[in-house]
């Protein structure tokens, strides 16, 4: 090794190791687990892919699936639709721009703790909203959404687009504020109107920055966890659980280390599936320019 | 006359981000009476901080009844030496990767970013079990390796990018001075690279601060962290609650990210806009 690389290489050493130990090495070593019949401690008795036919015969695990399906396209869209507007209404020119900015970024800076229970307390059905609104006289009024089944993983929605509305709304103000104004100057010229302009000149150009929300948006639908423990519990009973809920209960709780393992294997499978190639185009992006 | 309908639906959505904020401010001042007999909408008749007094030192969490501020303690205890450990191997990871004195160091590079994207069920358990084996589980050592191992993608990308910006001549200069590596990093780039500390910090801490699923898992019982202890008082539960008492609790769990949030203004924008953008 060339001396001027020992003491960067140094320095690396511990970085390097914990890339490679506890991100990769744990991958392997969890998908190594998920084929065998690990109960509450982690053995090696290779059961093919037995844990992977449970998961998949289990309807608490396609409960989760189907959940998470809602919830990404629901959040996603959400967010992406209502972060792009609020982005599109501050870059018009308003006064007070930055209080704006502030309150719409605030719920960002909150635990997902915090927001499940604030919304609890909201979508209460005995003391919350719908019984606020049946007290103003509207008296068969009803949002009961939290206690019921089929509805519960709205909810969470819900939440979590107030939440993360904001980032949506951050990322497409950077991507507004970039746009040339020459683009703007031309389109008043040719006396083209101004939503016309957004719709077909801006909103194409600013494409990447859908895809990186998008993307982001994502991650955090797969490792959503925290949001619906506080929310519903997952319930109610599993009406509201999402895959991220299930392999940790199933491994911290229900000594269903295999089957849990199992679980986080297919978490990563669709993170890798739709973060996988985004990451390669962009790799392959920045070698070209 | 023609900006009406843009303010208004500005307002509104302000409205609708502050509403819930208000409420849970609203029923944290309301005594219990108030709650069961009143509406969500209305504001307290008669404030009282009673609430706040019983969140803060006297609400009882898995059986120990002094309060949300043994748990709020907690969270300083972890988030204090947790910043500081992810920060310092950030930091320095950065700048080593920033010099890209050889391919290898790209390829740890996109290995670390991927990291970015692994939902950490998947590496919790053989965490715990390392965790266990270094003789650091249930203590606060492991947790603070747990966010140091979670945290170091995100600041070492920050830094990196940052230190990619500084001008090589700069570098150079410093070897001709007769600086060497760790020369180079503690006296030049270091002081640079304030700006990029101070939004790592506020991530960080904000990061930190809100996690639940490693306070969870690697805290020891009456070593967790503040968001676990109020998913514990008022997370999803049935029976009688004392609702106030859970507002309040939850504005105090909420409160320092909040103000440093409002104290920190752009930096916090900036870094989610970086971690989000990758250089």
């Amino acid at each position: 090794m060339k001396s001027s690389l020992r003491a960067p290489a140094i320095a690396l050493l511990p970085a390097g190791m914990i890339t490679f130990i506890c991100f990769y090495l744990f991958i392997a070593w969890t998908f190594a687990i998920s084929l065998t019949g690990s109960q509450l401690l982690p053995s090696w008795d290779f059961v093919g892919l037995a844990q992977y036919e449970r998961l998949f015969a289990s309807a608490r695990w396609w409960t989760a699936l189907r959940n998470m399906a809602i919830y990404g396209t629901l959040f996603i869209t959400g967010c992406l639709s209502l972060g792009y507007l609020l982005a599109i209404l501050i870059d018009r020119g308003v006064r007070a721009e930055g209080a704006y900015r502030t309150i719409f970024m605030l719920p960002l800076s909150m635990s997902f703790v915090v927001t499940g229970i604030i919304w609890q307390w909201m979508l209460n059905p005995g003391l919350g909203i719908q019984q606020a609104v049946r007290g103003l006289g509207w008296e068969d009024f009803a949002f009961n959404w939290l206690v019921r089944a089929d509805r519960s993983i709205y909810t969470v929605v819900l939440a979590g687009i107030w939440q993360q509305s904001g980032l949506c709304m951050a990322l497409f103000l950077a991507g507004l504020r970039g746009v040339d104004p020459n683009i703007w100057k031309a389109a008043k010229v040719d006396g083209i109107p101004t939503w016309r302009v957004y719709a077909s000149i801006i909103t194409p150009m600013l494409r990447p920055v859908f895809f990186t929300a998008a993307i982001l948006l994502f991650s955090l639908v797969v490792k959503s966890f925290d949001l619906v423990v506080a929310l519903t519990g997952g319930g109610p009973g599993f009406a509201s659980d999402l895959p991220a809920r299930f392999v940790m209960e199933h491994i911290l709780n229900r000594q269903e280390l295999g089957l849990g393992a199992a679980g986080a294997c297919m978490m990563l499978a669709t993170i890798a599936a739709v973060v996988g190639p985004y990451l390669y185009a962009e790799i392959r992006q920045k070698k070209g320019g | 006359m023609r900006r009406f309908p843009l303010y208004l639906m500005l307002s509104v959505a302000a409205l609708a981000v502050l509403f819930p904020l208000l409420v849970m401010l609203s029923t944290s001042l309301k005594p219990l009476a108030e709650i069961n007999g009143g509406s969500l909408f209305a504001l307290p008749r008669e404030p009282t901080l009673d609430a706040w007094a019983k969140a803060w030192g006297g609400a009882c969490i898995s059986g120990d009844c002094r309060g949300l501020s043994v748990w709020f303690g907690n969270s300083f205890a972890i988030v204090l030496p947790a910043l500081f450990c992810s920060l310092a191997l950030g930091a320095l990871t950065g700048y080593a990767l920033s010099l890209r004195a050889a391919r290898w160091m790209d390829i740890l590079f996109a290995a670390l970013l991927i990291g970015l994207f692994i939902p950490p069920q998947v590496t919790l358990y053989p965490m715990i079990v390392l965790v266990r084996e270094l003789g650091l589980f249930g203590t606060l050592g492991g947790l603070v390796f747990a966010h140091t191992v979670w945290g170091l993608a995100f600041v070492t990308l920050l830094f990196r990018n940052f230190f990619l910006s500084v001008p090589r001549d700069l570098l150079k200069a410093a070897r001709v001075d007769g600086a060497g590596f760790l020369a180079t990093f503690w006296h030049v780039m270091l002081p640079l690279s304030l700006p990029v500390c101070a939004v790592a910090l506020v991530l960080q801490f904000t990061y930190i601060w809100n996690d639940f699923i490693l306070g969870l898992t690697f805290a020891g019982p009456g070593r967790q962290p503040v968001t676990v202890a109020l998913n514990i008082l008022a997370g999803s539960q049935l029976g009688p609650q004392e609702y106030n008492v859970n507002m309040a609790a939850t504005m105090i769990a909420a409160l320092p990210t909040i103000l440093v949030y409002l104290l920190s203004g752009r930096l916090f924008v900036r870094g989610i806009a970086a971690g989000a953008v990758k250089g």
